[in-house]
């Protein structure tokens, strides 16, 4: 995904039981998507912590995307719950600072939902290209 | 600093085909902490697991980072190569150049420069990692059974046989459940008590299994491997060890007006009383709320004429504390309270009565010694209405009935129906049914069996309204088929009320830390693939507290929870996972945030004494992490507002060293 | 399944509040009705018709004019459907179709008088103004 020279720098986190199985499933049937994803595997998506995220977008990521099991299929019971409150109130958060919306998203993924896993990393990314690169919350001491 | 080896697979050509293998261990090299980065076709064959030990000796590597394959693959293979070569396997980290990497991108160019980036998150990462250890704890080898019905029978001789220890704990004064007051059982239409009997008579000569009987566990502490359970044991006021069972007293009883909860109320039973002849234990039980002696000190006729000596007034509550390593809630099922359907007249006609119910009158121990006969007035009834989803299927009315499908009712209905057709010809029976769901072995045939042989009708409708005229029961139904309303002049009308769990569920769930649905059925741990665990580990589901069921799928999941607490109890100690939350005692403020969010109770608090710089001693409440019961989710490293709270192998430091080598 | 009377059907299930798809077909509520032998539609009927968009022969029917509102159905029905309350809306679609427009707005202040309960207006004005 290029636009103009523009590659966009994607956190995905994916929680270990689905998600990113999910993303191994995209890998096993060879579906593509953008390079610009980079997984970090974390147990379950309720160990996402806001701070996280901040610290992805400080450190000059363009879109950060957070998979986790269905609602009801967590592997923890519970914790994707607290993902969906958690991230809805820090992504309302963002927006107010100036991060829009498609930056950021929280996605759930089953094990066997390769084909959405990458159908989702290529919507996300496209969004986030179009976005153009993010400013707002770079810290610019960070830069080389 | 960590001394890093960084091992790069080609995975043949998967991996080699579209990431430059050779560049990415050269871009690695100069990373902090790597002493060596090399590359070879095979990682996980054992030619690279060799070359992984070899470079272990050689170069004292204190981590590994392995850029290859999905950690779903081979983590576990490359942690015991690590752990052979010696050094702790939890020092191992993988970044996943294949499933994530070659596989989904096609240039050399942009895979190898991903490839690169992971490889540098994870090398972040592993400089990051602390050597884990799994905690151990001892298991006692002891099972509990909770609910001593057919499902806590079964779960309880398949442990036993397996050679471990087994204690039911039995609120009623016999074990037997809801099984020993039916009458037969679909498809098969053999007795129950024939069947349930001889189980019962396993369980009480099993030299393995204990029964608590008129008892009740009343707290629980502990996890996994190490429940402590407080049993209350109600005065009986029987010594259990001396009576023979031989049911003289319950004949010589002067007070006969008790209603018999075994038969539902329909007949009385006296005070000091055997609920069936078959109980087990046998013995008998005072029931204080009616026993002249306990209330006012004047009869003591049981205990004239017990032979045996076994009558004791002066009987108290015993409370026994004992441990355990598993635990098997069996807390069974209880009909729904018809008291509030007002329009089926349950509470005005006698001859209005359960399924249940049903089961007693047609039963050859109940009241009427398995005569089918009306309540009301002992006559044989001639026209019988069943009414099918009393109660189930509710939307609407949920302080009135259930909105899940009881599954049972209707085959028992079909059984019912068909019997009553079978012995009493003469009869007329009307099933009104909004759906006829059969699925199980042989289950529509019978019901087929019903309508084509037995000749019961089956009429698609609800019954609307029951009105008690004379010695008749006016049904008004519709009959949607044929587009009718009816009027059936019944004489008995039968009641298949949807079932619930028992009440005993809820607090139980309380002390087991075990989660509920918001019927009170127990969650389980995975509604596809562990069926009969708990989330809380070590407990154990069996029977219809998880659901609706009938007795083969009852029989079936108590054999598969035994299974599961005969493979806990077989090892001797538990290897937790390692990868648990910890929380730093310094920074905690007790502030409870992570026990709310815990889904296991897995947090608990203790107040700990911290010497203060000026010698004085300050006591604060902090939170202390049982790595036996957490299962490393992290939900409380996120809720902890201090940052106290943190999870091994998953550190936010850690994950922080990877989000910036991402973004770098 | 093409519905007949799209915007009307809306209508009356706007009206009603109820929802019609919540039907399990159990037919409680024909069984519990006590005007059921005077329909040519019964209860049970005017549900899935209302849902299925079949409003016309319901609205030409007399078993409109047959249902007492005793709500026996409304208390009765297990899924919480509520068919008596479907029927009056349905009614109230027979009354506005035969544009009986009698009140409106503007007549009120002559109409207000002391004894007239004010509810009475309200269910005037609900009926017949469109």
């Amino acid at each position: 995904m290029q636009v103009n020279g523009f590659k966009p720098k994607i956190v995905a986190f994916c929680c270990n039981w689905c998600s990113y199985a999910g993303a191994d499933l995209a890998g096993n049937n060879r579906l593509n998507y953008p390079a610009d994803v980079k997984i970090i595997r974390v147990p379950c998506s309720c160990r996402v912590n806001p701070m996280f995220v901040l610290r992805a977008f400080q450190r000059g990521a363009d879109g950060v995307i957070i998979c986790g099991c269905h609602p009801g299929d967590c592997h923890y019971t519970s914790g994707n719950y607290y993902t969906r409150r958690r991230m809805s109130l820090l992504f309302s958060m963002l927006d107010y600072l100036g991060i829009e919306r498609d930056r950021t998203r929280v996605e759930w993924v089953s094990a066997a939902e390769g084909a959405k896993f990458a159908a989702t990393m290529n919507d996300f990314v496209e969004k986030v290209t179009a976005l153009g690169e993010n400013k707002r919350l770079e810290d610019l001491r960070c830069k080389r | 600093m960590q001394r890093i080896g960084v091992f790069v697979c080609w995975c043949g050509s998967n991996i080699a085909g579209t990431v430059d293998v050779q560049a990415v261990s050269e871009a690695l090299k100069n990373e902090p902490g790597v002493v060596l980065s090399t590359n070879y076709q095979y990682m996980c064959s054992q030619a690279g697991q060799d070359m992984i030990k070899a470079a272990i000796a050689e170069h004292k590597l204190t981590g590994i980072v392995i850029c290859s394959c999905s950690p779903r693959m081979h983590e576990a293979t490359f942690r015991k190569t690590a752990a052979a070569a010696g050094i702790n396997p939890y020092m191992v980290e993988i970044a996943n150049i294949r499933e994530q990497c070659s596989w989904v991108h096609k240039e050399m160019e942009i895979g190898t420069e991903k490839a690169i980036i992971l490889g540098k998150a994870a090398i972040a990462k592993v400089n990051l990692n602390t050597p884990l250890t799994p905690g151990e704890s001892p298991v006692t080898k002891r099972a509990l059974v909770i609910g001593g019905g057919i499902a806590g029978i079964q779960t309880a001789l398949d442990i036993a046989d397996a050679g471990f220890e087994v204690d039911i704990v039995e609120k009623k004064p016999t074990i037997g459940g809801k099984m020993a007051q039916l009458d037969k059982t679909f498809p098969t239409l053999d007795c129950a008590a024939c069947i349930l009997t001889p189980k019962m008579v396993d369980v009480g000569q099993h030299e393995k299994i204990r029964i608590f009987s008129y008892s009740e566990v009343t707290a629980l502490e502990g996890f996994v491997g190490n429940f402590t359970a407080t049993i209350t044991k109600k005065a009986r006021f029987v010594k259990e060890d001396v009576c023979t069972g031989c049911g003289l007293c319950t004949e010589k009883c002067p007070q006969k007006k008790v209603p018999n909860e075994f038969n539902l109320g329909m007949d009385n039973r006296r005070a000091i009383y055997i609920p069936f002849a078959q109980a087990v234990p046998k013995v008998a039980t005072i029931d204080p709320d009616h026993c002249t002696m306990l209330k006012t000190g004047k009869c003591g006729l049981c205990a004239k004429v017990c032979t045996a000596g076994a009558i004791d007034y002066t009987q108290k509550d015993e409370v026994i504390k004992e441990k355990y390593g598993a635990i098997v809630v069996a807390t069974g099922y209880e009909p729904i309270s018809m008291e509030k359907f007002d329009e089926f007249a349950y509470n005005q006609s006698k001859d209005v009565i359960t399924s249940l119910e049903f089961e007693r009158l047609t039963n050859a121990a109940g009241p009427t010694a398995g005569k089918l006969l009306r309540p009301s007035d002992g006559k044989h009834p001639h026209k019988i209405v069943f009414v099918q989803c009393v109660g189930s299927r509710c939307e609407n009315c949920a302080e009135k009935g259930k909105e899940y499908c009881s599954k049972i009712c209707c085959m028992y209905t079909a059984k019912h129906a068909m019997l009553t057709r079978d012995k009493y010809p003469d009869t007329e029976v009307y099933v009104f049914y909004i759906d006829v769901r059969t699925p199980g072995k042989n289950f529509d045939e019978f019901y087929r069996r019903a309508v084509e042989e037995y000749g019961v009708h089956y009429i698609k409708g609800m019954v609307g309204k029951v009105t008690p005229e004379g010695d008749k029961l006016m049904v008004q139904a519709s009959d949607l088929l044929a587009d009718k309303q009816l009027h059936i002049d019944a004489d008995l009308v039968v009641l298949a009320a949807a079932i619930e769990p028992d009440k005993s569920a809820r607090p139980l769930a309380t002390m087991l830390t075990a989660s509920m649905d918001t019927n009170d059925f127990f969650t389980e741990a995975h509604p596809k693939l562990r069926p009969v665990e708990s989330p809380t580990a070590g407990v154990y589901l069996s029977g219809t507290c998880q659901g609706p069921k009938d007795i083969p799928e009852t029989v079936s999941q108590a054999g598969a929870a035994a299974a599961k607490v005969i493979g806990l109890l077989a090892k001797d100690k538990l290897t937790g996972n390692p990868c648990v939350a910890h929380s730093d005692e310094l920074m905690c403020n007790g502030c409870s945030s992570c026990e709310r969010v815990c889904p296991y109770g897995a947090i608990t608090y203790t107040d700990k004494e911290f010497r203060m710089p000026n010698r004085t001693t300050l006591i604060r409440r902090v939170a202390s992490v049982n790595e036996a019961v957490c299962q490393g989710c992290g939900a409380c490293t996120v809720a902890c507002p201090s940052g106290a709270m943190d999870l091994k192998g998953f550190a936010s430091e850690q994950i922080i060293a990877e989000v910036d080598a991402v973004c770098k | 399944m093409e519905k007949t009377n799209e915007a009307l059907c809306k209508e009356i299930i706007w009206n009603s509040g109820v929802n019609p798809r919540k039907c399990m077909r159990c037919g409680k509520c024909s069984g519990t009705c006590p005007a059921y032998d005077e329909m040519e539609y019964h209860p049970h009927e005017f549900v899935f018709m209302v849902e299925n968009g079949d409003i016309e022969p319901l609205l030409n029917s007399k078993s409109l004019y047959r249902c007492l509102t005793c709500f026996a159905c409304v208390d009765r029905c297990p899924r919480g459907v509520e068919p008596a309350k479907l029927v009056e809306a349905v009614r109230l679609a027979a009354v506005r179709q035969q544009g009986a427009n009698h009140l409106k707005p503007d007549d009120i202040p002559a109409l207000l008088n002391e004894d007239l309960p004010q509810q009475a207006i309200v269910s005037a004005l609900r009926k017949y103004n469109k």
